[in-house]
């Protein structure tokens, strides 16, 4: 049949025989895309009395918006935080690599380091669009070094800091650009904190809370205080506990503040790797707060070796299994659980549906950075980035502005 | 007329989606030679598109070379509006099948000029080579298309302002809010439906009972738009039991009589062939 787009010439695709996540729920309905974005095919069929030049099968599988892991510090025995002079070929080879987990977006997490890191580190990296080539990079999530001393994880000691007089300058002191940055994760509860998170806010850049110990009542100020868009990001990789008391509620808390303005979302990050976070908190926070759970894989160099022991950098690693130790310890030393693997175990773990299981990983961190509707859903107009899945959540090809990018099997 | 009566509403959507399948495939359509459909919208034939779509998946059946003109189209509702006859017959039927979205023809009660818009579609149809089997439904005011109770019988495609009955009936499709029912469309004539070669109408519940009566059982009548299709050579009436509930005993049984000797004639030709 001859075809007649009077829009554009560009060719169209059709998937069908799939489910769709769209409208919080599973759909069965066809996805078309054209030019990169996701297209309606009754203005199609009106407008331009245009129709589907290649058809895909799916074969019964799920399509959900690509994932998007808004914290991941590196893997396959790359270390963002490392400052070296290929960066960019790091950061490179493993938004490659994710795309084998369903991931079309990322934002390379930076451990508190000194200055030096960043200087020479940020440059490096631009956002840009993901493709064949690898997951888009959405701007670096920069964890650290403003973040409180008694709960820093992971973090080392001597690197942290504190907000000097005229808190932003002193922030880009430390950081040198701005430029490429989507997420600052710092502590509230340190003095000069509140402007800071202002600025940033009104720069686009979400704010997260690294810091669990803070009474709600400042938490909460710190959040009702933006104006524009401001997401509270709790992050867990910093504090070993979340704790609660019935008279301090801490972040448990803030995530159900009556405090919070109307129309605002905090939104929470969870590792759900099924070691990092208790099941029953992971059950908590989702029961408390469904629409605000984040899940990050917080991955670590290790993430995607193979098991037994890795030197990297100055420490070595022993994977076995899920579990990434100091070699010859029992200590963990971060998460390498892949973010198709922490979907699946969300939903495992917290009875959740399979919707809000996808939309943890791709509909939540797409607001939290306000980048949604254009990523992380499928509405007409939206990019095209997917990742298909079958019935089990596991993931059998992936889509990065329509184009296949990755195919299980191949 | 045929008077066909099935036991309830699924076994006369499926048996009037079998007759417009056969007579699809019968016809042989071809790039030199549509098949001109005319189709209506509604919650009676929502049955009998789904048969349709089944019996394409099947392979049964191809809307490549079939021309398709719906009856109406509300006036001012934005196309996309779910309520819109064109959102139905997307999401009912053509976004299924494999027809080409040229062929597909619904009247634009958006168009700048309604008059020229309702010309132009009659000028369609002729282009068409005319309308091979016309699908409709009847209103419980017994309305053929929106053409409402006191329509010409002669009348051709136009403007129409929708009567109290038809707005209350479909006030349920706008949250049961009356304000929000379109009050005008556009609509085929019923001179335009007569012009068809063939004409079947589908008519299932018992709502739509009095309506069948005062259709075949009382004169042709502007008031009961319907009854014009007694002086058309080849009607269908295809209902379910409850849509007969207003006729005469005597009515029903002949027809069902009639229907049973066409099935025994049209077997033992089968079987001869055999």
């Amino acid at each position: 049949m001859p075809s007649n787009k009077s829009v554009s010439d560009a060719p169209i695709t059709q998937f069908i025989n799939c489910r769709i996540l769209r409208d919080n729920e599973l759909q069965r309905e066809d996805l078309w895309v054209r030019e990169g974005r996701i297209l309606d095919p009754e203005k199609l069929f009106f407008d331009e009395q245009g129709y589907a030049d290649k058809r895909v099968d799916c074969g019964g599988s799920i399509i959900a918006p690509g994932f998007i892991d808004v914290q991941i510090n590196g893997g396959y025995g790359i270390d963002f935080s490392q400052a070296s002079e290929d960066v960019s070929d790091g950061v490179s080879f493993v938004a490659k690599k994710i795309l084998e987990h369903g991931v079309t977006s990322f934002c390379p997490t930076l451990v508190t380091s000194p200055p030096e890191v960043y200087h020479k580190v940020l440059p490096q990296v631009k956002v840009h669009d993901g493709g064949p080539h690898g997951a888009g990079v959405l701007g670096f999530h920069l964890e650290g070094p403003f973040i409180s001393a008694e709960k820093k994880g992971a973090h080392p000691e001597k690197y942290l800091r504190t907000f000097k007089s005229g808190g932003l300058e002193h922030l880009m002191e430390v950081y040198g650009s701005l430029d490429d940055v989507a997420i600052v994760t710092l502590a509230p509860e340190l003095p000069g904190s509140q402007s800071v998170v202002r600025e940033l806010s009104q720069r686009g850049i979400t704010v997260s809370l690294g810091e669990h110990r803070s009474q709600l009542l400042l938490v909460s100020e710190s959040v009702s205080v933006q104006p524009g868009r401001f997401h509270a990001l709790s992050n867990p990789s910093v504090s070993a506990v979340v704790q609660f008391h019935h008279r301090d509620p801490g972040i448990v808390g803030l995530l159900t503040s009556d405090r919070i303005p109307a129309g605002r979302v905090v939104y929470y990050g969870m590792i759900a790797d099924g070691i990092h976070t208790n099941p029953a908190a992971l059950r908590i926070a989702h029961r408390a707060h469904p629409s605000g759970l984040v899940l990050v894989t917080d991955a670590i160099t290790a993430m995607g070796l193979p098991p037994g022991r890795h030197t990297l950098g100055q420490q070595v690693i022993e994977i076995q299994g899920l579990h990434a130790y100091v070699a010859g310890t029992k200590t963990l030393s971060g998460s390498i659980a892949t973010m198709d693997m922490c979907v699946r175990h969300f939903k495992q773990v917290s009875g959740c549906s399979v919707q809000e299981a996808l939309e943890a990983a791709s509909l939540h961190p797409a607001q939290l950075l306000g980048i949604s509707p254009k990523k992380g859903k499928l509405d007409y107009g939206s990019d095209a980035d997917l990742v298909l899945l079958d019935e089990g959540l596991n993931v059998k090809a992936t889509y990065i502005s329509g184009e296949e990018v990755w195919r299980k099997g191949q | 007329m045929r008077l066909v009566i099935l036991d309830d509403y699924d076994l006369a959507s499926e048996w009037a989606a079998k007759y417009i399948r056969n007579r699809i495939v019968q016809f042989k359509p071809s790039a030199d030679r549509f098949f001109t459909l005319g189709l209506p919208t509604g919650s009676t034939p929502y049955g009998c598109y789904q048969k349709l779509i089944e019996y394409y998946r099947h392979g049964d059946i191809s809307f490549k070379y079939v021309k398709t003109f719906n009856m109406d189209e509300y006036v001012g509702l934005p196309r996309a509006h779910p309520e819109s006859y064109h959102s139905y017959m997307w999401n009912n039927f053509f976004k299924h099948i494999d027809i080409d979205p040229a062929n597909a023809h619904i009247l634009d009660g958006n168009a700048q000029n309604l008059e020229e818009e309702c010309q132009a579609y009659e000028q369609k149809i002729a282009e068409a080579g005319g309308i091979e089997l016309f699908v409709g439904g009847i209103g419980p005011d017994g309305h053929i298309a929106f053409n409402e109770p006191g329509s010409s019988l002669v009348s051709r495609t136009r403007v129409k302002t929708l009567a109290k009955d038809t707005i209350v009936a479909n006030a349920r499709f706008f949250g049961n809010d009356l304000s929000k029912v379109p009050t005008m469309a556009l609509t085929v004539g019923v001179g335009t439906v007569m012009d068809a070669k063939e004409v079947m109408i589908l008519i299932t519940g018992a709502h739509k009972a009095f309506a069948l009566y005062k259709a075949i059982e009382e004169g042709v009548n502007h008031m009961w738009t319907v009854s014009a299709f007694q002086q058309h050579p080849r009607t269908i009436f295809v209902c379910d039991e409850d849509a007969t509930l207003e006729l005469r005993v005597k009515t029903v049984k002949y027809f069902k009589a009639a229907n049973l000797h066409i099935y025994l004639y049209m077997l033992s030709i089968r079987l001869a062939l055999a």
